[in-house]
């Protein structure tokens, strides 16, 4: 295994008491393959990728245990951190407006990791840079390089982001949520230019995002997370075709379908837990159609339902199957609330995959300068 | 740029035209004059007296001549107390003193606040950071007048190290450089402080280590510039400040520095010197703000003029 994750548990001290982020992970990453992280905002999932990476706040504090190509990295000194990371694991943030040092020309940025961890001199460093812009295809990359960010749009600079974690040609990236500050145009064309990249380069790669959508086109194993833990873990066909934990089956309701015209849109009501005093049991009860008395007390075990496929759920899978009780006609009030905070666009309450469909705004198009 | 800079310097003059027109206005409808006294003089000799200084002319016909000798001859006119001095001999014997405890207070208060600064941010919520923060509150919270008793107690009536007051070689410079500087170097401390923890916490610095980039290396390439910005724009004024002297630190080294003939000459009603030192203080805030903005345009390539 490249990466083995083990118990893993990222605490963060604030003011109102311990966020209990992420609970006892466990998860796997073999070389060259994908594997799809999924939840809404909250869930904990970026805060895994930064455990991993050891790029955690400075009041969040990491239990368990990260093995990377057999090195527990987990805590490690800083020394061997800063040799893997951009060099072995790279990452590719959220929000390529800001995750690009404004004051500095992206030569500057791209040549520095080179230089670094390749021990290569300023010029050759840039002519390099120069060849993986050409590789992510932003035009007239030789000319380009010597900008500064802003000096990109939002596509252009998630395609910079994406050279930079590639240019040492990492065994690992970890990409958090790479379009979603994107235009839905823009989305399609950077997770068909990932693919392409992961496929030439031969690496693996770790994808978060809440759009279940890229997880179906891009992933072959997919991990569902929800209040910092794992609900359920299965290779992609086997979850699509009939999702086991009600929260899974909750999300993949809530993609707007193109083929139900006038259909409403469904959602999950209510909205994540708050983390600092997270519930004794599964963290889904509030939320949950099946639940029952022991989910309120009891976390259920991630159990494993088939081969490489596991699920924490109290309720039987048979029961899941057979479809929700309450969730087939959603409440009226709770509907009308979601389209509301959709159009307000409140972040952290409504499911991401809801979001992801109706495309975000204010995002400027892609095309260059 | 260059085009910015010439236009700065093209707004510079009306400016400079108005702080002329509202201060002569200002000095002049405050009540008395250079030659009021507590024993009337007879008023001959007041309307003599005026006369010689222009000032029974209407004020316009004042303001006129006054300018027009800047303009034609950099003429600011005599001193109204001091008969043998005129306005450019007061700035002349002043200037110098203020310039070099001021530039030398300024530059000391700027290194050692901006790494007191650094250093607290970067061991943020440590012994180290809550050290530097009790040190520059206290430095910012104790003013002048009470540091600089203080300091002539300690250094020349106990330790009989440096002379108490007036101006000559380096002795005589420390303590009004300690009186000056320590205020100012507590408040950049405090601002690079809160500035560098905000650009610590922002995504291109995340970015940075993900690049595997060294702690100093992420702060010295990736942070300084940025949090240097709001740095830079306190500066300027506050070198333009510490440069044109303290009343404070005047009077008490006896430095003879324009700080003390300022505070002087608006209490004596010395129109001409006091209008020469407003002008000078306004000439210098104006190229200095003006050399902010080009500092910034630097830092930041977002800022084209």
């Amino acid at each position: 295994m490249l990466l083995e994750v083990k118990d893993l548990n990222v605490r963060f001290a604030t003011h109102d008491g311990e966020v209990k982020a992420v609970n006892g992970i466990d998860l796997d990453v073999a070389r060259g393959e994908t594997l799809g992280i999924v939840g809404e905002s909250g869930s904990g999932k970026s805060q895994l990728a930064f455990a991993i990476m050891g790029l955690l706040a400075r009041n969040g504090t990491t239990t368990g245990s990260v093995r990377f190509d057999g090195q527990e990295i987990l805590n490690a000194p800083a020394r061997t951190l800063s040799k893997l990371r951009a060099d072995r694991i790279a990452m590719v943030f959220q929000d390529p407006m800001t995750s690009l040092n404004p004051y500095m020309r992206v030569s500057d940025q791209m040549a520095e990791v080179l230089m670094l961890h390749k021990g290569m001199g300023k010029a050759q460093a840039v002519a390099e840079s120069v060849r993986m812009l050409d590789a992510v295809r932003i035009p007239d990359a030789r000319g380009r390089v010597r900008l500064h960010p802003h000096e990109f749009s939002g596509g252009m600079r998630q395609r910079v982001m994406i050279a930079m974690a590639l240019l040492c040609r990492p065994d690992l990236l970890i990409a958090d949520e790479p379009t979603t500050a994107l235009d839905v145009t823009v989305q399609a064309q950077i997770m068909q230019l990932l693919d392409e990249l992961q496929t030439e380069f031969g690496m693996a790669m770790i994808l978060i995002t809440h759009d279940l959508g890229v997880v179906a086109g891009s992933c072959e194993r997919v991990m569902v997370m929800y209040g910092g833990r794992t609900m359920e873990r299965a290779p992609v066909d086997p979850l699509f075709a009939a999702p086991s934990h009600p929260y899974t089956q909750g999300l993949l309701a809530a993609i707007p379908r193109v083929d139900q015209k006038g259909a409403r849109l469904s959602a999950i009501p209510g909205s994540p837990p708050n983390m600092t005093r997270p519930p004794a049991g599964c963290p889904f009860v509030p939320r949950c159609p099946y639940a029952m008395d022991i989910c309120q007390d009891v976390m259920p075990p991630l159990v494993e339902l088939e081969p490489a496929r596991r699920r924490a759920c109290h309720a039987a899978v048979e029961r899941v199957w057979a479809g929700p009780p309450a969730l087939v006609e959603t409440p009226e009030p709770a509907a009308a609330e979601m389209q509301e905070r959709m159009a307000g666009d409140l972040p952290g309450n409504l499911p991401d995959a809801a979001v992801a469909g109706a495309g975000s705004a204010g995002v400027t198009p892609e095309g260059g300068r | 740029m260059f085009g910015f800079i010439l236009r700065r310097l093209a707004v510079a003059i009306p400016t400079l035209l108005l702080l002329i027109v509202i201060s002569f206005v200002l000095m002049h409808s405050a009540p008395g004059g250079p030659f009021t006294q507590e024993r009337a003089l007879p008023p001959q000799v007041l309307a003599n007296l005026d006369a010689k200084y222009g000032l029974d002319q209407p004020l316009a016909v004042q303001m006129w001549t006054y300018i027009v000798g800047i303009l034609t001859r950099f003429d600011f006119g005599p001193s109204f107390v001091y008969p043998d001095l005129s306005v450019n001999d007061i700035i002349a014997q002043g200037f110098p003193v203020t310039l070099t405890y001021g530039a030398i207070g300024f530059s000391l208060s700027v290194l050692f606040g901006v790494i007191l600064g650094i250093i607290a941010a970067i061991r943020h919520n440590s012994w180290v950071d809550t050290l530097a923060v009790g040190v520059s509150i206290g430095a910012q919270v104790l003013p002048n007048f009470v540091i600089a008793p203080i300091l002539v107690l300690v250094f020349t009536l106990w330790l009989r190290w440096l002379p108490g007051g007036g101006w000559g070689g380096w002795p005589y410079w420390v303590m009004p450089i300690i009186a000056l500087t320590l205020s100012h170097m507590a408040s950049i401390a405090r601002l690079t402080r809160s500035s560098m923890l905000e650009v610590l916490g922002s995504n291109h610095i995340r970015t940075a280590r993900a690049k595997g980039l060294s702690e100093s290396a992420v702060i010295l390439r990736h942070a300084l510039k940025p949090a240097m910005l709001p740095v830079i724009s306190y500066l300027g004024p506050l070198f333009v400040t510490m440069i044109t002297g303290s009343v404070v630190v005047d009077m008490y080294f006896s430095t003879g520095g324009i700080g003390r003939s300022f505070v002087d000459s608006a209490l004596s009603r010395d129109y001409a010197v006091m209008m020469g030192i407003t002008i000078l203080v306004g000439a210098l805030t104006i190229f200095f703000n003006l050399l902010v903005d080009v500092l910034y345009a630097w830092i930041d390539p977002k800022i084209r003029y």
